[in-house]
């Protein structure tokens, strides 16, 4: 594909960030009774799992047969065809509205393409590589018929390189919009960040398009990663996405995931580890209105001793039909000694008519861990919350904005990058309805 | 000068067939300046009494009427209740996460005044009051309620009381689950609004001790849903010797009859 740099100003001064969740929220959740560490395979039941709206039985799994069928052991393919095409009844696709998706699965190859624009600190390489090249080769495999899509019809792929030992200034930004169009636009990204090194990677999705993309995050050994995706499409877009990072030794990567537009988004995100003392921590949101299918499934991979992985995903659903879905598979593998994992799903219905999925699966093949643990509720806002607030002369209205906002300001905190934050936060207030009267929120203590 | 009236009070909690009636005909009369323990063993319906008159969903008013200063509470949604000069120290205030006491304190002292406090004096008031109750500013930084201490929960109703200056406040058991520092430094700042101005306070308690740090001027003693006796100061004191059994044997005898003269009427 064709990647083009343009230059573009430097994120703007930043503004004060409104974001008030004190990292206790985490630590409360992450350290509840009947959650977190414990040694061998877990048996206390995560609390509210499930599905609101519509019941899923046995949607929940602890090792032993996975009732959600996901399999121990993936495959994966750079042949399409050696996935078949899916009918919507195959385990990870039986989420999925296929014929929405069926827009992108039988999408043409084409050489429709989004429009980049990028800001790319000193010392960041912005270049492309053809098909066939050997980086391309080295990633890992499509695990989904869509991906090895993708991977075939990118015909090579963007790169961005940051060298060993480098500290960026700022972060790296790629603007990728969509300009309409019903060609399927087919895109593949990779990003390697070289020993040492210090880089934070946002790639802003906007704009109408029908996007297959693949991203590779190759995290060299001590390396630090922070990979923010944020989808804020617009309405009618279709994206779908396979992300792996490949974790190096005693390397942190972080990816934060933001969805709010689009008609249909479903994000695969896989993590594999190269070397001992990695770790990996995976932030989302999602926020669905009527209608929006947004689909977030992860892959957690322990096969080196002493990693570690933490997951936080949390989303909102309001209006008919809207439609989060919220997979959590990590497995630890028996050389995976000493591995130390935890991930949460939090889902917050906020009308009749939405409905949130949330399955997580873990899998344990070795005793000898630190600690795994997994929890999941998917709930209505909370009446006693509402009257608390109520009963302080907040009306019911502003009170729920509230609410919401806290819950989502709780993982947008991870970007770290305030003047995205406070966009993103604009985003979802919007969606929310604006809070009278709150311009001056920010109160200094 | 504010009064809150409440008439021959009537509640029920749950629905059709399993509603019980908690509230049996309730009369009371609360004026500004003016502080009235409500005392009473549990599950007398204490709790329910001030949860009604703040507009809790899980309480349905069957009979009688509340009315501030001639306006029906009742008509009044739970906001417009605290608007108009209610407030309820809770006794098991609820944890709201992601959202922090000083984005919390602002929003509702936004929609109790009708605008936003004026920053600078907003902060300044925020960091005496806090002060004022010996509380850490790190506080204000917390989510709302999120792993407070039961002395920290009981602090921030107080603190709320503080910054919202209603007209009438009613304090649920405030006094439960604090030590003995932490009932002195609520308990100042409690008598430290009514020194300063015209609140009308209905201090509701289980138990005499907090009643050594804000002296009421009516003690009305509630059993079975209802008041069973009034008096001064003087009323608690002799609660606190005697105890309630004399007015809950009472209750039951009466209770009884009530329910074999309606036995009678039904057969």
């Amino acid at each position: 594909m064709a990647a083009s740099s343009l230059p573009s100003q430097p994120s703007p001064p930043t503004g004060t960030t409104d974001l008030t969740t004190q990292p206790s929220t985490l630590a409360s959740e992450l350290f509840a009774p009947g959650v977190g560490a414990q040694a061998g395979p877990p048996t206390t039941p995560a609390e509210g799992t499930g599905t609101a709206g519509q019941a899923t039985p046995g949607a929940h799994s602890h090792g032993g047969p996975a009732p959600t069928g996901s399999p121990a052991e993936r495959f994966t393919s750079t042949d399409p065809d050696a996935f078949g095409v899916p009918t919507g009844r195959e385990e990870t696709w039986r989420f999925t509205p296929m014929k929405r998706v069926g827009l992108l699965l039988n999408g043409a190859a084409s050489d429709a393409h989004l429009t980049w624009t990028s800001d790319l600190p000193e010392g960041v390489e912005l270049t492309s590589v053809e098909a066939g090249d050997p980086l391309l080769k080295g990633l890992p495999e499509p695990a989904d018929r869509l991906a090895a899509l993708t991977r075939q019809r990118s015909g090579g792929a963007a790169v961005v390189r940051v060298p060993q030992e480098a500290q960026l200034d700022r972060p790296v930004v790629l603007g990728l919009a969509g300009t309409g169009g019903d060609d399927v636009v087919w895109g593949q990204l990779v990003i390697e960040v070289g020993a040492f090194a210090k880089a934070t990677v946002v790639l802003d999705h906007t704009g109408l398009a029908r996007y297959s993309g693949g991203v590779s995050v190759l995290v060299g050994d001590s390396a630090q990663v922070t990979l923010v995706s944020v989808q804020d499409w617009a309405p009618g877009a279709l994206h779908g996405g396979q992300y792996d990072a490949v974790v190096g030794r005693d390397a942190t990567f972080k990816q934060v995931v933001v969805t709010l537009g689009g008609d249909l988004v479903r994000l695969v995100s896989n993590v594999q580890y190269t070397g001992p003392g990695g770790t990996a921590e995976l932030f989302g949101v999602y926020f669905a209105d009527e209608t929006q299918h947004q689909e977030h499934r992860l892959w957690v991979d322990h096969a080196v001793p002493n990693c570690r992985s933490n997951v936080l995903y949390k989303g909102a659903l309001q209006g008919e039909e809207a439609r989060t879905v919220w997979i959590g598979d990590v497995r630890i593998r028996p050389t995976a000694t000493g591995t130390e994992t935890y991930e949460l799903n939090r889902n917050l219905v906020l009308t009749d008519g939405a409905r949130a999925d949330s399955v997580p699966n873990l899998e344990i093949e070795t005793g000898e861990i630190v600690g795994a643990g997994h929890a999941s509720a998917t709930g209505r806002f909370d009446d006693e919350q509402l009257f608390y607030l109520c009963s302080r002369g907040i009306d019911a209205e502003t009170a729920r904005r509230l609410v919401v906002r806290g819950f989502f300001a709780d993982v947008v905190q991870h970007i770290g990058i305030d003047a995205l934050q406070d966009r993103l936060m604009r985003t979802i207030e919007t969606r929310l309805g604006a809070l009278p009267g709150l311009e001056e929120q920010e109160v200094p203590a | 000068m504010s009064v809150l009236e409440i008439r021959d009070l009537h509640v029920t909690v749950g629905e059709g067939d399993d509603a019980k009636e908690i509230l049996r005909g309730v009369d009371l009369t609360v004026r500004s300046g003016e502080t009235h323990a409500i005392m009473g063993p549990n599950g007398s319906g204490k709790s329910t009494l001030a949860y009604s008159i703040a507009g809790h969903p899980k309480y349905t008013i069957t009979g009688g009427t509340v009315t501030l200063d001639g306006e029906d509470v009742l008509a009044m949604t739970v906001d417009e209740r605290a608007r108009a000069g209610l407030f309820l120290a809770m006794q098991y205030p609820v944890e709201v996460p992601g959202v922090s006491v000083s984005n919390f304190l602002r929003t509702a002292a936004t929609a109790i005044k009708g605008e936003a406090p004026k920053l600078r004096t907003w902060v300044k008031d925020v960091k005496t009051e806090m002060a004022g109750l010996e509380m850490d500013p790190a506080f204000a930084e917390r989510n709302v309620n999120e792993g407070f201490s039961g002395g920290e929960k009981k602090r921030h109703e107080i603190l709320q009381m503080r910054l919202l200056k209603p007209k009438v406040a009613i304090l649920d058991e405030t006094d439960s689950g604090l030590d003995v520092d932490a009932l002195r430094i609520v308990s100042e700042g409690v008598n430290r609004t009514r020194e300063e101005g015209d609140v009308g306070v209905l201090l509701i308690t289980h138990y005499t001790r907090i009643l050594k740090y804000i002296k009421p001027d009516f003690v009305h003693v509630f059993v079975a849903g209802r008041v069973v006796d009034e008096g001064g100061p003087e009323l608690a004191a002799k609660l606190e010797d005697e105890g309630y059994a004399a007015y809950v044997k009472d209750s039951n005898e009466q209770a009884s009859a009530e329910k074999a003269a309606s036995e009678v009427v039904t057969a």
